[in-house]
């Protein structure tokens, strides 16, 4: 994976609360064995007017021409701004694959799932969460103009002469600037690992 | 002076990465077919294996058919894409040597009840699974969690987890509730109470006299359902229900049970040990809830109304959105709804006790007309088969309900057990999500005995 440092691009707003993940993308896709591919559904329930059926090819589908990322700018939007809960319930990274996938490369929101937010660092998209106050100041920002800048290195979003400050653990935003790989990481300190866990089964030996 | 969850933590510590990141180990490892595939196949590219086999337990559930009798043959599910899914787990398994309770195993179900009922589930393990509600085992004082693919594979290869510590929330529960409020209820009320954000980045542990009184299915109910208040992990203390519970489902020698059990016995918060939130809650207040949106917190008490819309309130435009889609009217009694499909089941609520509570209510009568399906499908083989042994299938049929097989069926429609665009459900499940049990589908989260009582009257009973 490429180093990247800033995020600029279209944004949009999706101006509700508790988007679950089982709306980013509906269980029906989790059928797939598959990483990749699932940009096409994301959102499904609210981009089609019909069933969602993963065998089904998109282009004969009925686009919901209200929904804003069927929309021109904001289908090639980058960016989603959102409320607060973003990414509640299901544990899916299939959620994760099918924003990035779009082309999504972070989300604004007030709070995040808590399992939708580590999954986010896993596959290299950042998620930014703003007080209401300064979530406030980037939404009126974007209903004027729709493109917004975000550097990674400054942890901060650029509003015309502005800068908001976000807060995001360093070791996490470093994971999605050099895309480092986690397992390799882990397993460069095995042998910690080995002998924890020795120590582990010989004094609680019922965990065998 | 440590609360049980900071307890759990300092024991599975393997190394402190700085910042706040913990390499922490990982006990128990639960598997099912839809969020192993790309995990196994991590580790395949990387020519791993896993790191300690014995972890791992494998079972496939979410899109497995219901209707399939003895000897069922993988070749004969309809939907290509699911049987590859289901085929694929079985191969990985056979791979990579991973113990699997394959769709003809007695012992097949969902992974959170199958895990218990075979003494997988430990007191002060660490427990992951790919699944959201794996925070079901913490009502076993164990620390458990639902993680994403990438941390599958990242268990698999490594045995550990890179997290960060959690807060500490206690709830406590005191009180005697009314005899037609469940265990289901209670946590219902609570996300009500604290929002489905209220436990986000937090550890609930649930404690009080309520809780003391509590089956172990009950208290896995509300475990369970902590994912719905945002939190991922749900405790409750180790005590004599646990112990008694237990007791014929670990198979260890008498010197070996006995040194498990002195530990087990310190799987509890000290007495005075500092918690970052705490809340009570009088369960004898409480009556018998029914939601009424399309998140968990849009619950309301069963004899009540859906809400006024309020322009000046911040839920106004989710709140109109979920009215809408419900196919609801502001003020409109919950009472006055026409209900037409009935599912029990689910990791919330399909254990051998919610089948008897619903086998309570329908004895000797019949489903109303305006139930065109009424789904019961137990939550394991070992569920089924004890269910058919006390004749409640019997009395299951006899009402006019399906008695199904084991998986997670209509929770969240994955295989062909899903509703029709205008359905109105009442689901023991635990979420009831746009689309959730179907396209277009209207689910009514209930306890079982709620959803027995609605598929006798086709609506919530007055009182």
């Amino acid at each position: 994976m490429s180093e990247f440092k800033n995020i600029s691009g279209i944004a949009c707003i999706l101006d509700i609360d508790n988007i679950d993940t089982d709306q980013i993308i509906p269980t029906e896709y989790l059928k797939s064995i598959k990483k990749f591919g699932f940009g096409e559904f994301l959102f499904d329930g609210w981009r089609y007017h019909d069933i969602a059926n993963i065998n089904t090819p998109t282009s004969s589908r009925s686009l919901n021409q209200d929904f804003i990322l069927n929309q021109a700018p904001f289908n090639e939007s980058k960016i989603i701004i959102t409320g607060k809960n973003f990414g509640c319930g299901s544990s899916r990274e299939h959620a994760v694959w099918a924003l990035r996938d779009f082309g999504i490369e972070t989300v604004i929101a007030e709070s995040f799932g808590d399992i939708f937010y580590n999954n986010c660092f896993k596959n290299g998209v950042l998620p930014i969460a703003l007080n209401q106050d300064k979530l406030l100041m980037v939404k009126d920002h974007v209903s004027n103009e729709s493109k917004l800048h975000i550097s990674l290195v400054d942890k901060n979003i650029v509003i015309k002469n502005e800068k908001i400050a976000f807060e995001v653990d360093s070791g996490m935003l470093d994971m999605i600037i050099t895309g480092q790989d986690e397992v390799d990481i882990t397993l460069s300190i095995s042998d910690k690992i080995k002998s924890y866990e020795s120590n582990r089964l010989k004094h609680k030996p019922w965990l065998n | 002076m440590k609360t049980l969850y900071d307890k759990l933590w300092d024991d599975h510590v393997v190394e402190d990465l700085g910042s706040g990141d913990h390499l922490v180990y990982i006990d128990r490892h639960f598997l099912h077919e839809v969020t192993s595939p790309q995990a196994f196949d991590g580790i395949s590219k990387k020519n791993l294996k896993p790191w300690r086999l014995a972890a791992n337990i494998a079972t496939p559930d979410h899109n497995v058919p219901t209707a399939r009798g003895q000897n069922f043959e993988l070749e004969s599910i309809e939907d290509e894409v699911s049987k590859i899914q289901i085929i694929e787990l079985d191969r990985n398994c056979n791979k990579f040597d991973i113990p699997q309770f394959d769709i003809n195993s007695e012992k097949q179900g969902i992974v959170h009840v199958v895990g218990p009922e075979n003494g997988f589930t430990l007191p002060g393990m660490t427990i992951v699974c790919g699944d959201s509600h794996t925070s079901t085992h913490g009502a076993f004082a164990a620390l458990s969690m639902g993680i994403g693919t990438s941390e599958v594979e990242h268990v698999l290869a490594t045995q550990c987890l890179r997290i960060k510590k959690l807060k500490n929330f206690r709830i406590n529960l005191l009180g005697c509730p009314r005899d037609d409020v469940t265990s289901k209820d209670v946590i219902l009320y609570v996300i009500r109470s604290i929002g489905t954000d209220g436990g986000t980045g937090h550890a609930i542990e649930f404690s009080g006299d309520y809780i003391s009184s509590l089956s172990m299915e009950s208290r896995m109910t509300i475990c369970n359902m902590s994912i719905e208040a945002g939190a991922k992990v749900g405790l409750i203390a180790f005590d004599k229900i646990t112990e008694s519970y237990l007791s014929d489902k670990v198979q260890l020698d008498k010197s070996e049970y006995d040194k498990a059990l002195e530990y087990w016995k310190s799987l509890s918060s000290d007495s005075n040990a500092k918690f970052d939130k705490e809340i009570e809650i009088d369960v004898s207040k409480i009556k018998p809830q029914v939601s009424w949106g399309t998140s968990p917190e849009m619950t309301s008490d069963y004899d009540s109304c859906v809400p006024e819309l309020d322009q000046n309130s911040d839920k106004y435009s989710t709140y109109k959105k979920a009215i809408e889609y419900m196919g609801l009217k502001e003020r409109e009694k919950l009472s006055d709804l026409t209900f037409n499909k009935v599912f029990v089941g689910s990791c919330t609520n399909s254990r051998i006790e919610d089948l008897r509570s619903v086998a309570a209510e329908v004895k000797d009568k019949r489903i109303s007309e305006s139930i065109e399906e009424a789904l019961i499908v137990p939550g394991s083989g070992q569920v089924k088969l004890q269910a058919e042994k006390e004749g409640l299938d019997k009395i299951f049929i006899e009402a006019g309900f399906s008695w199904r097989d084991p998986g997670c069926s209509m929770c969240l429609g994955m295989n062909e057990d899903k509703l029709s665009p205008g359905d109105r459900c009442a689901s023991t499940s635990n979420r009831n999500f746009e689309g959730r049990q179907g396209h277009m589908g209207r689910t009514h989260l209930v306890s079982p005995m709620m959803a027995a009582r609605i598929a006798i009257h086709g609506g919530i009973p007055h009182e």
